[in-house]
């Protein structure tokens, strides 16, 4: 093994190893003039989105060297709708990470329920001292609109359930607009084949419209980067797809301009924009122990569910809104509005449980179920889940209570 | 009495070929042009050659070296100089204070002076020496004398170490280089380096009409002289005085600042006084091939007795030879580990000196009977 | 400190590296006193705070006596006080160089104690991670060795190999060097898209790269001329320090913890042991080397077996090892690594026990310096292969 080779040629194959690599393009990544292709994983610093926090100290408690400072206090907060009731919600005063303490392990960021704390591969904060290194809200929040996606996940992998419902449902919102826009269209060549019809509207094929093709489709976009295309490509066809779809919005118009005909408007399916989740939902899996990940897809589903319904009832209210007897309320509501003046009918009802009573979750928890969890070791989460739950049960039981005495 | 016998008899007498600087002026101007000429060469010349060496070792490292300073960051070594003389000068509490701060410059003067002898085209050498090589060779060992009083005075063990190392080495590696050299010498029948590069362009393969240089019938001993030339400065892969991870940096680990830059440049300027002798001893001066003269010169092989063009034609001539010579010190350091005292030791008494000694006999041996 | 009746054993009357004693000055009309020389805590030949105090004749080491824990910063201790998820952010430091595999090591001890079964594609990203892991941290020591020896090129070569591996790294774990990737049970999340294609790319272009380590270094004879026969370290010897990992299988002793007790899938691929002859200074290097090899070798295998699936199971809110103790060792890229984890059943452990490989690999130290010239001291340095990290912890 040693020295086999004859004494010397060790000696030249150095020398031909390293004359070999003066003729190679040196593999130097001129830094500061070119800039580092950091894959999105890549644990740079931590952002923080100010929006998703709820001031729930997870990340703060569970940083191995408690490097992340929060101030915060409580504020009341006036009713959504008349009627409603004022809620308490903590605001956020000071989020600050001390990167000088970070080790950069990512807890923080694993543990934050609501997504408010993100990685981005953002590096250089370097400073000259070391108290610099105290960074504020503001200043993460600043980073955290450079948090890139999130990488696709290997062929190999098991597909995350709602980015695999994400991508089906833009590629069936795409295929949608597709079809819209090919049928717009053809019904642009129908007039186009009608010349009697509009002989003043301009011949206006697709062909001829010129649309500026500076933006791009986003929906596209984003379909195609959750597909795992590239940046470049996925924004060349979200360009594309931009331009396809003026062409179609403007070749509609004209249209309908030359045709002058009052198109009877049709009942549109309700759309609502699935943004939000429904917090109710929300606690109650949480409470039920599901993951949060899943509660949350399950609270956004309700949430649209609900918001449909609402849409719906309002507009049908709105059509015939003589028909409808106004007397017509929650039933729940009319029985205790009914309940006193009959009082057999009281006596007949006394059966009337916990589950009869409304009363809307707000978000507060019960303190005393809080601390009480918490000092029995249960997770923040879990216990502030159930101290809602608790919360909501108390305000029933008072309302059944404040029933009983009338 | 014949005038031809008594030439054959008595020793030639040695007429010094004269210098371009040589003007027809006062003699006190003449010496500051030679004195300009001599500085500019051994602050230009080296930081060339370092500049050289940053960019080769990158490129030969697959990166890419100094960019940022300067074009190409050519301005490198210059930028280092004024970070070094803006750097706090250290030294040591327990040190020999005046030894300590006279050990850089004792080993920087001696790098200076042997530019003295060194001829760099026609014409352009400061003075040419009967004992020119004789010189060249003494005054560049008394550089290590700055290092082992460096390696003393600095009263650090790694610097001691370092020190006794490089004295070690010098002694070990003077013996072949020397020999080497007298071999040269003897066949060029001249000590002078003007005298040699003369004889080299001169000196035709017997038999034939062919220019060759000595590095041709002496290449056993060009490989000694280069490698002892090596060990004699300190280079890898015979560093041990300063053998970074093991002595720390030698003799140099206690100096800061200028006086740290005072040894670096006397590595560099050796590095360069070292190639010139070998460009000159070996590889014929500032001849581009054999038996190519320079234009619009006269004299022997067409190389001396020059106008301006011949004379700037020679000079970079020989710089471009100094620079692959330091080329291949450059890529010899990057190719290699460094060899151990002791291996070095060996090397040098039981191989390079025997060896240099056969090349002498041979080449005296042939000089009588062929040449 | 040293064991010179062990030695006396195994070399009867002789100091190794005898063959190239120079004459040294003793006790007669001119005697010398001996010279204290310490190397280190800062010193470039111990890469980190380690401390050598060398009593020297001449430049003949006649006693070394290594001095550690400049760098202890109480890891066991820490472990106490921390639960799992942080422990594992925690022990990717003591040994900076293989974060993975110590993180590795943890999980494995955690599911031991929890009797978990980790999923199968979790087990195999394991494996390929770990390797690459191992062959960052060999990249690094081949480098950092051929410097110490003076020869400053492989370690820019390595650089560049590391570079490019730990931005695959990167791109899966979102850090360079501690990639706190694993968790009890499996991994933080899957592999993202083009990894695989990459580490097939990677493996193949290290491959193609490996021989140059081999000219460069291992076939040069002046490297030949300062490894081979210093500091021999015979089997019993090694056994006897702890001595484990490179260091060990140089001295040939057949001992890799992912053949001999194979942990996640090491039972279902090929894994070749180089093995040395002398133990000295060049056969560590070449093990270092080949077991560059051999890693990219198993990864290939990796790459062909990866199935599919989850890569984590589902934990409770707060892991807790149930009462009860349990050790777990691994082959970390230096040797043997092993965590002993004791549980009273809290979110804690109650006392995390950790046998890093450069703690015992460094014992032997003191045993091999002994009669050695300056240099070959370095040489020894270098290819004993230690992280003062990983001795201090």
């Amino acid at each position: 093994m040693a020295a086999t080779s004859p004494p010397g040629v060790g000696l030249l194959k150095g020398l031909g190893v390293t004359i070999k690599h003066l003729f190679k393009r040196p593999s130097t990544q001129m830094y500061p003039n070119e800039r580092p292709d950091l894959p999105p994983r890549t644990r740079g610093v931590i952002a923080l989105l100010e929006e998703n926090c709820t001031v729930c100290m997870l990340c703060a408690r569970e940083c191995p060297d408690w490097c992340i400072y929060i101030d915060s206090h409580k504020e009341t907060v006036p009713p959504a709708k008349e009627g409603g009731r004022a809620r308490t919600r903590n605001m956020l005063d000071r989020f600050a990470i001390d990167f000088s303490l970070c080790m950069y392990c990512g807890i923080c960021v694993e543990v934050c329920p609501f997504d408010a704390l993100w990685w981005s591969p953002e590096f250089e904060y370097a400073e000259y001292d070391m108290d610099k290194l105290l960074h504020e809200k503001e200043k993460l929040r600043e980073w955290a609109d450079t948090v890139p996606p999130p990488p696709p996940l290997d062929e190999g992998a098991l597909p995350v359930p709602e980015v695999a419902a994400a991508i089906d449902k833009v590629v069936k919102e795409r295929e949608l607009e597709e079809a819209k826009a090919e049928q717009a269209a053809r019904d642009a060549e129908l007039a186009q084949a009608a010349p009697a019809a509009a002989p003043a509207a301009a011949a206006a094929k697709a062909e001829e419209i010129h649309v500026e093709a500076g933006q791009i489709d986003q929906e596209t976009f984003d379909a195609l980067i959750a597909q795992g295309k590239s940046e470049r490509m996925a924004r060349a066809k979200a360009k594309a797809a931009y331009v396809k779809k003026e062409k179609a919005r403007i070749l509609a118009e004209q249209e309908a301009a030359a045709a002058a005909a009052p198109a009877a408007p049709k009942a549109e399916e309700i759309h609502v924009e699935a943004g939000q989740i429904d917090q109710e939902t929300f606690d109650a899996l949480i409470a039920e122990g599901k993951s949060e990940r899943m509660a949350r897809a399950k609270a956004k589903a309700a949430w649209v569910k609900k918001e449909k319904a609402r849409i719906r009832a309002e507009q049908e209210a709105a059509a015939p809104a003589a028909e409808v007897a106004p007397a017509e309320v929650a039933p729940a509501e009319a029985a205790a509005v009914e309940a006193p003046p009959a009082a057999p009918a009281a006596e007949a009802a006394p059966a009337r449980k916990l589950s009869d009573v409304h009363v809307e979750g707000s978000g507060e928890i019960d303190q005393e179920t809080f601390d009480a969890l918490i000092a029995e070791g249960k997770s923040e989460r879990i216990a502030r889940a159930k101290a809602k739950a608790a919360w909501i049960k108390k305000r029933k039981q008072e309302q059944l209570d404040a029933e009983g005495d009338a | 009495m014949n005038v031809e016998l008594t030439a054959s008899l008595s020793p030639a007498v040695f007429v010094p070929a004269p210098s371009a600087f040589d003007l027809d002026v006062a003699f006190g101007i003449t010496v500051a042009i030679k004195v300009a000429f001599i500085l500019a060469l051994f602050l230009v010349v080296p930081l060339v050659v370092g500049y050289m060496e940053h960019k080769a070792m990158g490129r030969l490292q697959h990166r890419r070296g100094p960019v940022a300073a300067g074009p190409f960051g050519t301005l490198q070594l210059v930028a280092d100089g004024i970070k070094f003389i803006q750097k706090e000068d250290v030294i040591p509490a327990a040190a020999d204070r005046k030894v300590f701060a006279l050990a850089p410059g004792l080993a920087l003067v001696p790098a200076i002076l042997v530019f003295l002898v060194l001829p760099f085209g026609p014409g352009v050498w400061a003075v040419d020496l009967e004992l020119g090589l004789f010189y060249a060779l003494a005054i560049s060992s008394v550089s290590v004398l700055g290092v082992m009083m460096g390696g003393w005075a600095s009263a650090n063990k790694f610097s001691l170490i370092g020190g006794l190392r490089a004295g070690a080495q010098l002694i070990a590696y003077e013996l072949p280089l020397i020999l080497a050299a007298i071999a040269v010498a003897v066949q060029a029948g001249t000590l002078s380096l003007v005298g040699i590069v003369e004889a080299q362009a001169t000196f035709t393969l017997p038999g034939t009409d062919l220019n060759l240089w000595f590095v041709f019938p002496q290449i056993l001993g060009f490989v000694i002289f280069f490698l002892a030339s090596l060990a004699e400065l300190s280079r890898p892969p015979f560093d041990m005085p300063i053998a970074d991870s093991e002595l720390v940096f030698g003799y140099m680990t206690e100096y800061t600042g200028i006086k740290f830059a005072m040894y670096l440049l006397t590595e560099y300027a050796g590095m360069v006084s070292m190639s010139a002798l070998m460009v000159v001893l070996y590889l014929g001066g500032w001849q581009l091939l054999p038996g190519v003269g320079l234009p619009g010169c006269e004299g022997a092989g067409g190389m001396f007795d020059c106008g301006w063009l011949g004379a700037i034609g020679g000079v970079v001539i020989t710089l471009a030879k100094i620079l692959i010579l330091t080329f291949i010190m450059v890529w010899a350091r990057v190719a290699y580990p460094r060899l151990r005292e002791d291996q070095l030791q060996r090397l040098s008494w039981l191989v390079l000196v025997p060896l240099s000694l056969i090349n002498l006999a041979v080449i005296a041996i042939a000089k009588v009977v062929v040449f | 400190m040293s064991d010179l009746s062990t030695r006396e054993k195994i070399h009867p009357g002789t100091a190794p590296g005898e063959d190239i004693a120079l004459e040294i000055v003793g006790d007669g009309d001119f005697a010398t006193t001996d010279m204290t020389l310490s190397i280190g805590p800062a010193h470039p030949a111990t890469h980190g705070v380690f401390r050598i105090v060398l009593e020297l004749n001449g430049e003949r080491i006649t006693a070394a006596r290594p001095v550690i824990g400049y760098m202890h910063r109480g890891f066991e201790k820490l472990a106490e006080y921390r639960d799992f998820r942080q422990i594992k952010a925690l022990v990717n430091r003591h040994d900076w160089l293989s974060g993975f595999s110590n993180e590795l090591g943890v999980a494995l001890v955690v599911e031991k104690m929890l009797e978990m079964e980790v999923p199968d594609r979790a087990q195999w990203i394991r494996m390929l991670i770990a390797e690459w892991n191992r062959v960052l941290n060999h990249l690094m020591f081949v480098g950092s060795f051929a410097l110490e020896l003076g020869a400053i090129t492989p370690m820019f070569y390595a650089f560049r190999e590391r570079d490019e591996i730990q931005y695959l790294l990167e791109a899966a774990t979102g850090g360079r060097l501690h990639f706190t990737y694993n968790q009890v049970g499996g991994l933080k999340l899957d592999l993202p898209k083009g990894f695989l294609a990459e580490s097939v790319r990677l493996s193949k272009l290290t491959q193609e790269r490996l021989p140059d380590y081999f000219d460069l270094v291992l076939g040069n004879e002046i490297f030949q001329a300062r490894t081979v026969g210093v500091g021999p370290l015979p089997p019993e010897v090694a056994l006897s320090f702890g001595v484990t990992g490179p260091t060990l299988q140089a001295a040939g002793v057949p001992e890799d913890s992912r053949v001999t007790e194979p942990y996640l899938k090491y039972d279902e691929v090929d894994v070749p042991v180089h093995l040395g002859e002398n133990g000295d200074s060049f056969d560590r290097f070449a093990c270092l080397l080949y077991r560059i090899q051999y890693s990219l070798h198993i990864i290939d295998q990796i790459h062909d077996h990866l199935p599919a699936g989850p890569v984590n199971t589902k934990l409770p809110k707060m892991v807790k090892a149930p009462e009860g103790a349990a050790y777990q060792r691994i082959e970390n890229p230096l040797g043997q690594l092993g965590y002993w984890l004791e549980s009273d059943g809290g979110r804690t452990p109650w006392r995390l026990k950790m046998r890093t490989p450069s703690f015992s690999n460094v014992q032997s130290i003191p045993y091999l310096l002994e009669g050695m010239l300056v240099p070959d001291a370095i040489s020894v340095l270098g290819s004993v292969f230690f992280v003062v990290g990983d001795i201090d912890r």
